[in-house]
């Protein structure tokens, strides 16, 4: 609040800049802040106005307890993304640990406030690019709620094969890095081949990789490709293969489970009060999930179960995801089972663009498309919170606004930023190599923390 | 005569050099592609056919690169710690008989530097020797992650020298002799001699602490890569970190080298056969090296040092007390 509007709390011990850096002048939020307004900031930030209180607290002095101050990060080998995490070293011991985020801030917030809701869909890829598609999904339901457009049952079932297709990617990723930050190699082409296979899959039918952008509001861009039920049975085939090869060279290791076992506990009431969502959660014991709590997307017809872990360590978290992987398996052969025929966006000329042809050839389609192109989708007058569960946890999008084709104000609910907000304070005590695969197992990414 | 030993020596000498040293290169080849096969990819295949040129291709770029020192380093010490592990570990390979003695002409040549009586005490020492370079390399490296890397590195070798110790004591004992080739003589009568039949357990503790001491998966903690940076070698650039690599493949195929022979019979009766016999050996051993890493997560560093003074250690010193009663009754 104070970092990006300038709101000041009195009382507050240590008021400082979040995403934001030191030297950043102004409150980039506000609406008196050009957005044109780029600002060069050269100096580091040595982090001891965190860490002094923090060691005093503790009753720690760095001379007297022989403590020594060591980075981990911002480009550390195993910081997936650039994180910085300062930590008071008692051998290899963590004493104390705080953290500095927004080295990939690139104000995602503020941009949406210039942009037309469709235009604001390839910014979301950019938030947790593990799983472009969840995010596009998430917040074009959101703008969809507001509106109350509810998509053709073809359209929902596409979402729901994208959505789960993406959730085991991010998973695969997740995974992957984590156990190769053990030292495990071989699992990181064991999973990743499959997710390079499931890319192939989204890019023949969304022509990206990564940065799919596919969804609009009021659907998509176009209905799948022929052929798609073969292509995508096979990469479901490849991921179930990879993990259950990966599972049997580490579910039973003596040292991968000597190493994730009762490393970085956290209780579920810990957790909830930290504000954790998703397979992080779950992985404490909590069992919430958006997808049964709140069901969307005909979640609440498809027969799966959720996946909960018992003692929230590195363990849980891990293997939470390897069973999560086999729920989305089974969730999107249901849907290529009951997929519908029929349309997959709304049929709403304010909402969707009209076919090429209409617009070639009508003057009534040429007018639709140039509405929806200069001046986009209006959006009712208000304000509308709209929450998916995407990989990593609840990804919100709190939306306002005016009636006009703009968003006034955009605001990102990115489970990341939560769980990187706890990171420091789970990892003092354990070791370094703990605090890596800590990390590597709570699935931080840095495009949506620093958004 | 004199002269004789001189140049021959002078001459076993600069074959081991050349050899190992380019043996370190092809093992670097070697352990990317089988890694590579066992993570279903090609490893190296565009320098050369099927990338063996790759090693050219390493060798070229570590010798060229610009040798980087930086700002804060004690200078000397860390220029001199790369070539402490490259030094230790070739001057370790000067008491391995890496073959069975062969005659040219009338002239008889023993594949081995120096049949020094201790030949077992001083490949230990100047294996443990080794130590220096990681140590000294670390500590004048001027960097936390050195430092770390360090103490690590003292930690465990130290450790596991306690360890490698132990567990070939018992062998000592059978064999009466402290020289690789009285080893090698004691198995001489086939398989079933083979020391690793009547100590296996000797024979697990010194591989567990083989791995150890090369840094090798699952206990590559002292440059552990995901936790540490480069450890030692982090500050290290060009062929000063070759020599680190160097010194670590060298170990790796010495190490091989000496379980093959202290454990596996060496090269047996002395012909050809035994001596190709002591290739497959060393050459499994190596390869098991590289299946270990594919295989299998790292420990963390109390982990390791619980193993070994908690587990190792006293399965190694009740080994020889047992040994030593076997052979008294």
């Amino acid at each position: 609040m104070f970092d990006q509007f300038g709101l000041r709390f009195s009382g507050h011990p240590n008021l400082k800049r979040v995403l934001n850096h030191e030297e950043f002048i102004g409150h980039p939020l506000r609406k008196d802040y050009a957005i044109t307004k780029g600002q060069y900031c050269t100096q580091t930030q040595d982090l001891m106005d965190e860490m002094a209180p923090l060691l005093t607290c503790k009753h720690l002095d760095m001379e007297r307890d022989n403590l020594m101050l060591l980075n981990l990060g911002p480009s550390h080998p195993a910081s997936h993304g650039t994180l910085r995490t300062l930590v008071a070293l008692d051998g290899e011991e963590i004493k104390a640990g705080v953290s500095e985020i927004g080295y990939l801030h690139r104000g995602f917030e503020k941009s949406c406030e210039n942009h037309t809701y469709n235009q604001i869909v390839p910014y979301t890829d950019r938030l947790n690019y593990c799983s472009a598609l969840m995010n596009n999904i998430g917040f074009c339901k959101a703008v969809e709620e507001m509106m109350g457009i509810k998509l053709p049952d073809r359209g929902i079932f596409i979402r729901v094969i994208l959505s789960e297709l993406s959730r085991i990617i991010d998973h695969l990723v997740c995974l992957a890095a984590g156990l190769l930050d053990m030292g495990a190699q071989t699992n990181y082409w064991y999973l990743f081949n499959p997710r390079g296979l499931a890319y192939d899959f989204l890019s023949r039918l969304t022509g990206a990789r990564l940065t799919n952008s596919f969804m609009r509001i009021g659907g998509m861009a176009h209905d799948l490709h022929a052929g798609w039920e073969a292509e995508l049975e096979s990469v479901l085939r490849s991921v179930e293969s990879g993990v259950d090869e990966s599972l049997r060279m580490s579910e039973h290791n003596r040292i991968f489970i000597d190493r994730t076992q009762n490393v970085s506990c956290v209780s579920g009431e810990r957790a909830v009060n930290m504000g954790w969502s998703g397979p992080n959660l779950r992985a404490c014991g909590v069992a919430y999930d958006l997808r049964f709590a709140a069901p969307y997307d005909y979640y609440d017809t498809f027969d799966f179960s959720m996946v909960v872990g018992s003692s929230g360590d590195t363990y849980d978290r891990l293997m939470v995801r390897f069973e999560e992987i086999k729920e989305s398996l089974s969730i999107i052969r249901q849907a290529i089972k009951r997929i519908p025929q029929g349309a997959v966006s709304v049929a709403d000329h304010a909402v969707t663009l009209p076919s090429k042809s209409a617009v070639y050839g009508t003057i009534e389609g040429a007018m639709n498309q140039f509405k929806l192109i200069f001046e986009g989708v209006k959006v009712p007058k208000g304000t509308h919170y709209g929450a998916t569960e995407a990989a990593n946890g609840e990804l919100g999008f709190t939306i306002i606004s005016d009636g006009s084709g703009t968003p006034y104000r955009v605001k990102v609910r990115a489970p990341s930023f939560i769980h990187m907000a706890s990171y420091p304070k789970i990892i003092e005590g354990s070791q370094i190599g703990d605090a890596i695969l800590t990390l590597g197992s709570l699935n931080i990414i840095a495009g949506e923390m620093d958004r | 005569m004199d002269m004789a030993f001189i140049i021959e020596t002078v001459v076993k000498i600069v074959v081991i050099l050349l050899v190992f040293s380019a043996l370190a290169g092809f093992g670097t080849y070697f352990e990317r592609k089988v890694l590579a096969f066992m993570q279903r990819r090609l490893g190296p295949m565009h320098v050369g056919p099927y990338g063996l040129l790759q090693i050219a291709a390493d060798g070229i770029k570590l010798f060229t690169k610009e040798d980087i020192i930086p700002q804060n380093v004690v200078k000397p010490i860390f220029q001199i710690a790369p070539v402490i592990t490259a030094a230790t570990a070739f001057m370790a390979a000067a008491a391995i008989p890496f073959m069975p003695s062969f005659t040219i002409g009338d002239y008889t040549v023993h594949p081995i530097v120096a049949d020094i009586n201790i030949g077992i005490l001083y490949i230990l020492g100047v294996m443990g020797a080794g130590l220096y370079g990681p140590l000294l390399g670390g500590l004048a490296s001027a960097n936390k992650w050195s430092l770390i890397s360090t103490a690590r590195a003292a930690a465990i070798f130290i450790s596991y020298e306690v360890i490698t110790g132990l567990s070939i004591l018992a062998p000592l004992m059978m064999v009466g002799s402290l020289s690789l080739i009285d080893f090698n003589t004691y198995q001489a009568g086939g398989i079933g001699n083979w020391i690793v039949w009547s100590q296996p357990v000797a024979f697990i503790l010194f591989v567990i602490a083989g791995f150890a001491e090369t840094g090798r998966t699952p206990f590559h903690l002292v440059a552990n890569d995901h936790e540490i940076i480069d450890g030692f070698g982090t500050e290290y650039s060009g062929m000063r970190w070759g020599l680190f690599f160097i010194g670590e493949y060298a170990n790796m195929f010495f190490i091989s080298f000496v379980t093959a022979i202290l454990f596996l019979g060496g090269y047996g009766d002395g012909s050809l056969l035994g001596a190709l016999g002591l290739l497959l050996k060393v050459s499994f051993l190596f390869f098991f090296f590289l299946w270990t890493r594919a295989a299998w997560p790292d420990v963390r560093p109390d982990q390791l040092m619980w193993l070994c003074w908690k587990v190792l250690m006293p399965i190694a010193v009740i080994n020889i007390v047992i040994t030593g009663i076997v052979m008294m009754v």
